[in-house]
């Protein structure tokens, strides 16, 4: 009865429960990939540059953010830098899983980090805190890489769509709001205790605040002071 | 500046940023304090994408009933808070964000 290990759970199983974690939301990730197709030919993007984007950058919203920077004509290092901001919220996130990859051979850490996008980091955290998951024991990072191919080929597929079908994705059906909406699935059922909450509404606030602010620095800024809010209130409790 | 080689760039710094922090890890001990903080990455950075996106479209700030991604998002809170269900907010947040741009038009 003392036994604390976690089941053995197979590396088949944890694989499909990854792609199945990741399902619901490529609901909302398939419009937000079609979308950045048609945006990026829209821009000025040759076909194959925007499809090869989808896998070499492999990062929705600094992909908008290029493609739209690239339509007004911005200078190529100012491109890349506000792209390269809008991605540094993937520091925490690689922080974050960190501590449970730790015991993965290098290839392994390789790969996952390549798949580690907002959506497959959301659904594979959880997992990973489950049932307080010993750190890189067992086979959740079978689950890390059901989740994260599952991502990956939705959203190269949605940008072949989104290329394919050019121009006759009307802007009036609001397609990109399924980002937002995805991430508000995400985020709500998480906000089980107050410093969360606060966390989250400040980093909210803050985020319209800051978002004058050049090169979407907003963004970073007001995720740290959400930070900052839920380790005050947590310390303080 | 050459498309491609712009991409090449941001691929690679976006990759750099990903690994960063996984192959770091162990090298050096991570203080008690930075381990505490990243329990609240999750909330902090979707928020703060979520936000800008309901609260300014367009650009402009709109904080009234009148804006339909704000009633839209608000109703997507409430449905994800109570069902947990991915699937049933996006869509019930999708279609009530075209039913009321339809409406207002």
């Amino acid at each position: 009865m003392e036994n604390k290990q976690p089941p053995f759970i197979p590396a088949r199983v944890e694989f499909l429960s990854g792609i199945k974690a990741e399902l619901p939301l490529l609901i909302g990730v398939v419009p937000f990939g079609m979308i950045y197709g048609v945006l990026a030919l829209t821009a000025g993007i040759p076909p194959a540059a925007a499809q090869a984007m989808s896998a070499i950058v492999f990062a929705g919203s600094s992909q908008f953010v290029l493609a739209q920077l690239i339509a007004v004509g911005v200078p190529g290092l100012v491109l890349i830098m506000t792209a390269g901001v809008v991605n540094l919220r993937h520091a925490l996130y690689s922080a974050s899983v960190a501590p449970f990859l730790k015991q993965l051979k290098p290839l392994w850490k390789w790969l996952l980090a390549y798949l580690l996008t907002d959506e497959a980091y959301a659904v594979s955290i959880t997992h990973y805190a489950e049932e307080g998951a010993q750190s890189g024991v067992g086979n959740k990072h079978w689950f890390f890489l059901g989740a994260g191919l599952a991502l990956w080929s939705s959203w190269q597929l949605s940008t072949a769509l989104g290329i394919f079908l050019g121009t006759q994705v009307p802007e009036s059906w609001s397609l990109d709001f399924t980002l937002a909406l995805t991430f508000i699935a995400l985020v709500v059922p998480g906000l089980k205790d107050r410093p969360t909450t606060a966390a989250a509404l400040a980093a909210g606030i803050c985020a319209v605040w800051f978002a004058g602010l050049p090169y979407k620095l907003g963004l970073v800024a007001a995720a740290m002071v959400g930070i900052v809010v839920g380790m005050i209130l947590e310390v303080r409790q | 500046m050459n498309v491609w080689l712009i991409m090449l760039v941001t691929g690679l710094i976006t990759y750099g940023i990903r690994l960063s922090m996984i192959v770091l890890y162990g090298k050096q001990e991570m203080p008690l304090r930075l381990q505490q903080a990243l329990r609240f990455v999750p909330p902090a950075v979707l928020s703060a994408i979520i936000s800008p996106e309901i609260l300014l479209p367009g650009g402009n700030l709109n904080a009234s009933l009148e804006n339909p991604r704000l009633v839209a998002g608000v109703l997507a809170a409430f449905v994800a808070w109570r069902t947990k269900n991915v699937f049933l907010t996006i869509v019930i947040g999708m279609s009530t964000l075209l039913i009321l741009q339809n409406l207002f038009r």
